[in-house]
């Protein structure tokens, strides 16, 4: 079988400052993969490209065939994005947010179909946001907003999920929750989920498969216990620290050991 | 959880489009004569004062009026949408200065080119609106191109380089027009302040072509507007071709534009306005935004101009002042409310 995502040699510059150099990652179907490194590392980059909104040199092969072939509604059916912030200047409620994710389901001359209606509702359910389907989005809390992004997501019925930092601007409780979320998910609808992350101790909590980028390159690639080592961390973000393993001995916790 | 759906369609569009109709037969007996509408309506053909105001003077304006007044509204619309930003209008943009300068450059250079219809016998229409249509369009390509960075489109860019370019363009019409001889100078002065006053009507029924070409264009777009809305990347990942789109936009708002300008210059306000209102009152979907503001914009003028026509009567005001009247403050409003709210800008 073909791997859901597979790339060759990406590499992308903005003007002349190089942003990727020959990235190489193949992401099977139903893997759950955490990109992890410092700002400015690419991780961002990767998943603008990996969604075709940058095009970037190298080849990029979806379920076998090069994402050059596909069309952005043939595209937006297999991908699904949620951004790190969303900035809706317009005043549309949850609902009319999240049935936008069947945009490409539907003639674009028509309105949304019962079929659309019961996706989206079935979204909403599963991302706890129908009780607030008929508020503003602008009146929500960041972590409403950001469970109302991955019903929107949901509502596309990607085979892949990618997010950017999905968690950036939640509390621990919300955070929690949006990772056990993209977990359920990954396991029930056998979902790939491709996040870039910031947070490397719920990374390492919850996906089986971390990818360190350092300047634009992968520096690791395996799972957490292989990719969060003390000497890892020290060569990519420069800090100390001490790796522990979690309470349930699995998984490595890393705890920061301040220089003074 | 409330989706627009066909019935809410039916029904805004319906009520709308029943006001707009009445509005056009309210003003249409409205001004500084009185008429007898039995009167006027018993002998149209034969030489009948009330039939001449009627047929001759008021409606052919009404009907003006109502396109320009919904095509002013879409084209806010759909401005809005491109740039994310809700307080957009087609004079920030530079389109309008564009379409001025493109439709004084044409009656300067060629002010006796007239299109004749069916070989002259149906009359014979100008190309002003053309050249007008010409000039929105180009200039919307020049500010576009000026706000393109790594492929993309910043709206803060294009909003500030739209204001540039329309103060720049401002000045080289005054340039020409005090280069070119005093009668011309007095045309395009006359052009420039622009009215809705009588007009034949093959004109009328061009600009309505024009209008509602790029009406229609736009309304088939309505879906990927409201994704558009969301910013660029976001509607791309969500199935829009989005260069094709904004190149669409262009073409087809300049086409309203480019006619507007060239039979009542701007009438400012009625872009901004009218969308702002339907929204509050509709909601955001573009499918059903559109033609309501389109419809609303329509009622909006037409009441607007026959305030212009009988407020001062038998003087007239131009319908700007009237429209700048209740949009001014009305958009000092809007801003204070935005930022209160901490949405948009």
């Amino acid at each position: 079988m073909n791997p859901a995502i597979d790339t060759r040699d990406l590499s992308f510059a903005y003007k002349d400052r190089g942003v990727l150099h020959a990235v190489s990652l193949s992401v099977e179907k139903g893997e759950m993969v955490g990109i992890l490194g410092p700002n400015g590392s690419g991780k961002t980059t990767l998943l603008r490209v990996l969604s075709a909104v940058l095009d970037a040199q190298g080849e990029i092969k979806l379920n076998g065939r090069n994402i050059a072939t596909y069309g952005r509604r043939e595209l937006s059916k297999l991908f699904a994005v949620v951004a790190q912030e969303s900035h809706v200047n317009f005043p549309y409620t949850v609902a009319e947010i999240v049935l936008m994710g069947r945009a490409s389901y539907h003639s674009p001359f028509a309105l949304e179909g019962k079929k659309d209606l019961a996706v989206a509702r079935a979204s909403m359910e599963l991302t706890d946001c129908l009780s607030l389907s008929d508020r503003y989005l602008h009146e929500l809390s960041g972590g409403e907003k950001q469970r109302v992004m991955i019903a929107r997501a949901l509502a596309q019925e990607p085979e892949i999920l990618l997010l950017d930092e999905p968690s950036a601007f939640l509390d621990l409780k919300h955070q929690v929750q949006v990772f056990e979320l993209l977990r359920r998910l990954n396991r029930e609808r056998v979902l790939t989920i491709v996040g870039a992350l910031h947070d490397l101790n719920l990374a390492a909590l919850f996906f089986s498969r971390l990818v360190m980028l350092r300047e634009g390159k992968i520096y690791r690639d395996g799972s957490p216990r292989e990719v969060l080592t003390e000497k890892t961390i020290d060569e990519v973000y420069g800090i100390r620290v001490r790796v522990e393993p979690d309470p349930s001995g699995e998984k490595p916790q890393l705890f920061i050991c301040p220089s003074s | 959880m409330k989706v627009l759906d066909r019935r809410r369609m039916i029904l805004v569009n319906g009520v709308l489009l029943a006001l707009l109709a009445l509005s056009v037969v309210g003003c249409a007996l409205l001004g500084p004569v009185r008429l007898d509408l039995s009167q006027a309506l018993q002998d149209i053909f034969s030489a009948n004062p009330d039939a001449e105001i009627l047929f001759r003077a008021r409606l052919p304006r009404i009907l003006l009026g109502v396109a320009i007044g919904g095509g002013m509204a879409a084209c806010g619309v759909v401005l809005q949408a491109l740039l994310g930003n809700p307080l957009a209008c087609p004079q920030m943009l530079g389109v309008s200065g564009g379409a001025s300068l493109g439709g004084i450059l044409g009656l300067i250079l060629f002010p006796h080119w007239l299109l004749p219809i069916a070989g002259g016998l149906l009359g014979e229409i100008s190309w002003v609106p053309l050249a007008a249509f010409l000039g929105a369009l180009l200039s919307m390509m020049l500010v576009y191109r000026f706000s393109l960075f790594h492929g993309r489109l910043h709206p803060y860019h294009l909003l500030l380089s739209g204001v540039i370019f329309n103060s720049f363009v401002a000045a080289v019409i005054m340039f020409l027009n005090s280069i070119v001889d005093f009668y011309q100078a007095q045309g395009l002065l006359f052009w420039l302040m622009g009215s809705l006053s009588t007009r034949a009507y093959l004109t009328v029924a061009f600009i309505w072509a024009y209008i509602i070409v790029g009406f229609l264009w736009l309304w088939a777009k309505g879906l990927s507007l409201n994704l558009i809305t969301l910013g660029e990347e976001a509607a791309m990942q969500l199935g829009v071709e989005t260069v094709a789109l904004q190149r669409q936009i262009f073409v087809a708002s300049s086409l309203m534009i480019g006619a507007m300008v060239s039979v009542s210059g701007m009438i400012g306000f009625v872009g901004l306005m009218i969308p702002h209102v339907v929204r509050l009152i509709v909601g955001s979907d573009h499918r059903l935004l559109l033609p309501a503001s389109f419809l609303a914009g329509g009622i909006f003028l037409c009441w607007a101009d026959t305030l212009a026509r009988i407020l001062l009567a038998p003087a007239e005001l131009p319908v700007g002042i009237i429209t700048a009247f209740f949009g001014g403050p009305f958009f000092l409003f809007l801003l204070y409310r935005e930022g209160s709210r901490k949405l948009a800008l």
